[in-house]
């Protein structure tokens, strides 16, 4: 059976309705009047180029009562992505290219989504060697990006090193800004909140002073450092700066630091508990102004599922992390496209073309033209929905359940495979 | 709400004078002691103003009566039956005369006789405090519907009343006059 | 009224005096030959246990005791992730069991918060200690201390306008300290902190509170009417909040040069359990000026007045 078929009247970017004609997995042509074997209609969607996640924790292998790859990339695909990158906190770590390539073998199984392995900085994250990032690059995963996300590689000497070695197949690395002396036993944003709750702080400065001295070492070094999760005002004027004086630095921000603030924590919930923690209102301004200007190049969901086990407890004995791909789309339009400030051709920026450049995937990001792959979301802008606990991902840990986001992901198009239609998942994968 | 009054404040004074000399009277029958093995201790909130009225009386016709050790109250919160469907009731002080209670006869004093549990619970109370010779017990209006054994000793006023009635005391102490109202 | 007391600044000034009032006549009962009251005959109290304090937990079982409730007590050591039933399960049991109040006494900042509002248990609930964040009961027997302190058998009724109060010491880690804040504030007292820079909080912008260093210069210049000296616990002596024991003693201890700078009328607390020749020296702890003892009495009356409060009433809704 070949696979052709038109969206009809999708609009683009910020411009007029138009059509899109897909043909196997390629996009064909883009204009009005367009017939196929198939039509959609598609009035009232915008279509983006599918979304491409730098930092997902899918959690497999080791953690397969959280997310898997399959229900990772099945969530993925609810929230308009087309790619991921698994994040190398599994068990046993991804510091191999063995790791590497099992987590890309099990993406290209489940078929919801290109999966891109990262790989680790240091064996086993412990912040001590440096793991085969040579091996994992050129292994069948082709890794480009290594972090040792939910650690910091905290060795200035260390980092200094994996810095310049990447370079020597344009790897980059992603950094988990967090000094660790200054962060110990912290439960959450050191401020006001955090004095009046009696959990200790996660102060800004452990963030910022890390992110400082990274800049200036990629500087010196002459590579290209990625900052995860930024989360503090104070990160963004480092990263306005660093930029400005010519550093090839680019940095992160997740749905949940445009959001939520720490105030949210007064519940004692742990599905407010996340690394790095909710800031304060302004921070989550700033954070804002920096997606919308430039300075942070990408929004990134941080998705980390955990079971109810590790969430239903004592704040400090709960695990860090949230949900996020099934919410991201609709935070990124409240922050670009609602609060009037920015454009659609922004998001697609920052959820699309920005990632897929950082981390090297020349199969996505491409945009919506003809000759580039069929990876497209396809969302309704009007749409509210109130967020409910039933969720595609294996763990339930959203912090937006109860709340009304804006928009919706009605068709998600995985090379040329409708992963979604409808707003439902497809029973089976592209393969 | 449809009030009328059943005792006014003459009745009331009436009332208050013949109880203490019914009190007086069934002491000297008990003992022999006059007034000096006898305490009157009334129940808040208006039990302790009329014990108080009952009390100066006795005093008024018992020379050398030392009030402070004739008088006293007896709060009874926190020996309630109705914990579980009753908002938070405040403690009131309890005063014993330090003479105690051992072997006294004790007369407790309240508005009106209803249901027979706040005289429970007082009876309780008084338990923790010692063990009199003979517990009294004095009111104003007993209106009926006891759901305990138990009967008072002095009555001011035998009022039938339907149960869904309120029977509203008010005394000057506490209040704008002195009357016993029924609404219902 | 209320049926968990999580927070002392879940308290309305009202709802605070009404509980000082009602331990007021539960200390008359303390006087008493019987100290024991039928009030809540019937009903289970289980002290919850996750963290060692015997002063606390037999003040609780006490006051429980003396309102005739059955008393477990129920001691769950270390974390419950780590080792052993968790928290939920635990409240679970304890739910199965039809405790009608749960008193925890946890490590972990929040958890009697995260109790309340799990639907585990439907009991009441009391905060006796979680985390450095709150102890309220310990609030309400400082304020119920103080009370009486000033105003003696007239104390009913009264609130705490316009008294002085320097608390000194490990304010950051503190759950005293936090609970006193929010009950004294309510009882429109003025706090003062008083407490090494590195033992109070980085951002204190949401404390109703004046900070001082110094505690001679707090003591000479705001003449406070109660100085509260908070325990400096072990484990803070070696992660370099202050160099040396000697050094704290002599900057921010209680000594007999201070207790004489204090004007007459003054009064000196302590949480206990005391590190004597650390926070406070001997002459302090024991002048009478030092309240210490009344305070551990205090303790019993205030949590029969916080047991009652919480358990009357429960079906008031239901009968209205």
């Amino acid at each position: 059976m070949s696979n052709s078929f038109v969206l009809k009247n999708v609009v683009i970017g910020d411009g007029v309705a138009t059509d899109i004609q897909i043909e196997g997995d390629k996009i064909v042509a883009i204009g009005a009047g367009l017939v196929a074997a198939e039509s959609i209609d598609c009035s009232g969607l915008v279509a983006l180029p599918g979304f491409v996640d730098l930092h997902t924790h899918l959690r497999e292998p080791g953690f397969e009562q959280s997310e898997t790859v399959l229900t990772g990339t099945q969530a993925a695909a609810m929230g308009g992505f087309t790619a991921v990158h698994a994040m190398a906190n599994t068990s046993p770590v991804a510091d191999t290219a063995g790791v590497v390539e099992q987590v890309a073998a099990l993406g290209r199984e489940a078929g919801y989504a290109d999966v891109y392995p990262i790989g680790a900085v240091t064996v086993g994250l412990e912040g001590k060697q440096l793991a085969e990032l040579g091996a994992m690059a050129n292994s069948k995963a082709q890794v480009r990006v290594f972090s040792d996300d939910g650690k910091c590689v905290h060795d200035p000497v260390l980092m200094r090193r994996a810095l310049e070695y990447v370079k020597a197949f344009g790897g980059v690395i992603a950094q988990h800004a967090q000094e660790p002396r200054l962060t110990e036993g912290a439960q959450m944003n050191e401020g006001a909140v955090s004095a009046e709750l009696g959990l200790t702080g996660w102060p800004a400065v452990a963030e910022e002073s890390i992110i400082a001295r990274d800049v200036l070492l990629a500087e010196h070094v002459g590579s290209r450092v990625h900052i995860c999760h930024l989360s503090t005002a104070g990160s963004v004027e480092i990263v306005r700066w660093a930029k400005a004086r010519g550093i090839q630095v680019t940095a992160e921000v997740t749905p949940h630091h445009l959001l939520l603030t720490d105030e949210l924590v007064r519940s004692y919930d742990a599905v407010y508990k996340v690394n790095p923690p909710l800031r304060t209102a302004a921070d989550v301004v700033a954070l804002r102004e920096a997606l919308i200007d430039g300075t942070i190049d990408i929004i990134a969901t941080d998705h980390a599922p955990h079971p109810i086990e590790a969430k239903d407890c004592e704040w400090s004995a709960a695990a860090f992390g949230m949900l996020g791909l099934e919410t991201a789309a609709s935070i990124a339009q409240d922050v670009l496209i609602d609060s009037g400030k920015s454009s659609w051709a922004r998001l697609a920026e920052v959820l699309s073309l920005n990632p897929a450049k950082i981390g090297g995937d020349t199969d996505q990001g491409q945009g919506l033209i003809a000759g580039a792959f069929a990876n497209i979301a396809l969302i309704d802008p009007k749409v509210k929905r109130a967020v409910v606990a039933d969720s595609v991902s294996k763990s339930k840990n959203s912090p937006y359940i109860g709340l009304e986001l804006p928009g919706k992901v009605i068709h998600t198009i995985y090379r040329g495979y409708f992963t979604v239609r409808d707003g439902l998942l497809a029973e089976t994968g592209r393969n | 709400m449809p009030a009328r009054t059943v005792l006014s404040s003459d009745d009331i004074d009436r009332a208050v004078t013949r109880i203490a000399h019914e009190i007086l009277e069934a002491n000297t029958a008990l003992q022999k002691s006059g007034t000096s093995n006898l305490i009157i201790l009334g129940i808040p909130t208006r039990g302790v103003l009329l014990a108080e009225r009952i009390a100066k009386v006795i005093a008024r016709n018992e020379p050398g009566t030392d009030l402070s050790q004739l008088l006293g109250r007896l709060d009874i919160t926190m020996y309630r039956d109705d914990l579980a469907i009753n908002p938070t009731r405040q403690v009131t002080e309890t005063l014993i005369p330090n003479q105690g209670i051992d072997d006294k006869v004790v007369v407790l004093v309240d508005d009106v006789l209803f249901s027979g549990r706040t005289i429970r619970a007082a009876l309780d109370a008084l338990n923790d405090f010692g063990r009199p010779r003979a517990v009294k017990l004095a009111v104003l209006v007993d209106r009926g519907h006891r759901e305990l054994p138990i009967r008072a000793d002095f009555v001011g006023k035998n009022l039938p009343t339907a149960r869904e009635e309120r029977i509203r005391v008010q005394l000057t102490e506490s209040d704008l006059e002195n009357s016993v109202v029924i609404e219902s | 009224m209320i049926k968990y007391l999580l927070s002392a600044g879940d308290l309305t000034r009202d709802q605070t005096i009404e509980i000082l009032d009602i331990a007021e006549g539960m200390a008359d009962v303390n006087e008493r030959e019987i100290k024991k009251l039928p009030t809540l005959r019937g009903k289970t109290v289980v002290n919850l246990f996750f963290e060692d304090s015997t002063r606390t937990r037999i003040s609780f079982e006490l006051a429980a005791k003396r309102l005739s409730a059955d008393v477990i007590n129920f001691s769950a050591k270390g974390s419950s992730v780590s080792k052993g039933e968790s928290l939920k399960d635990t409240a679970q049991t304890l739910e199965a069991m039809g405790a009608d109040a749960v008193v925890i006494r946890h490590p972990a900042s929040g958890t009697a918060n995260v109790l309340a509002h799990s639907n585990w248990i439907n009991g009441a609930i009391v905060n006796a200690g979680d985390g450095t964040h709150e102890h309220p009961t310990q609030a309400l027997l400082d304020a119920f201390t103080m009370r009486k302190r000033i105003h003696g058998s007239n104390s009913k009724g009264k609130a705490l306008d316009g008294l002085k109060v320097a608390i000194v010491g490990d304010v950051l880690h503190s759950r005293v300290a936090r609970s006193n804040l929010l009950l004294l504030n309510t009882l429109g007292a003025e706090v003062h902190f008083v407490a090494p820079p590195t033992l109070l909080p980085a951002n204190p912008s949401n404390w109703k509170a004046t900070l001082h260093f110094s505690l001679d210069e707090t003591l000479q210049v705001e003449k406070p009417d109660v100085v509260m000296m908070l325990r400096v616990q072990a484990e803070r002596m070696n992660a370099s909040f202050f160099p040396s024991e000697r050094e704290y003693a002599r900057i921010w201890g209680f000594n007999a040069d201070r207790l004489k700078t204090l004007k007459p009328s003054a009064f000196l607390m302590h949480p206990g359990p005391m590190n004597r020749g650390l926070e406070i020296d001997a002459i302090s702890a024991d002048s009478p000026q030092s309240t210490v003892l009344e305070q551990v009495a205090n303790g019993v009356s205030v949590r029969m007045a916080v047991l009652y409060s919480l358990l009357s009433g429960e079906r008031a809704a239901d009968v209205k």
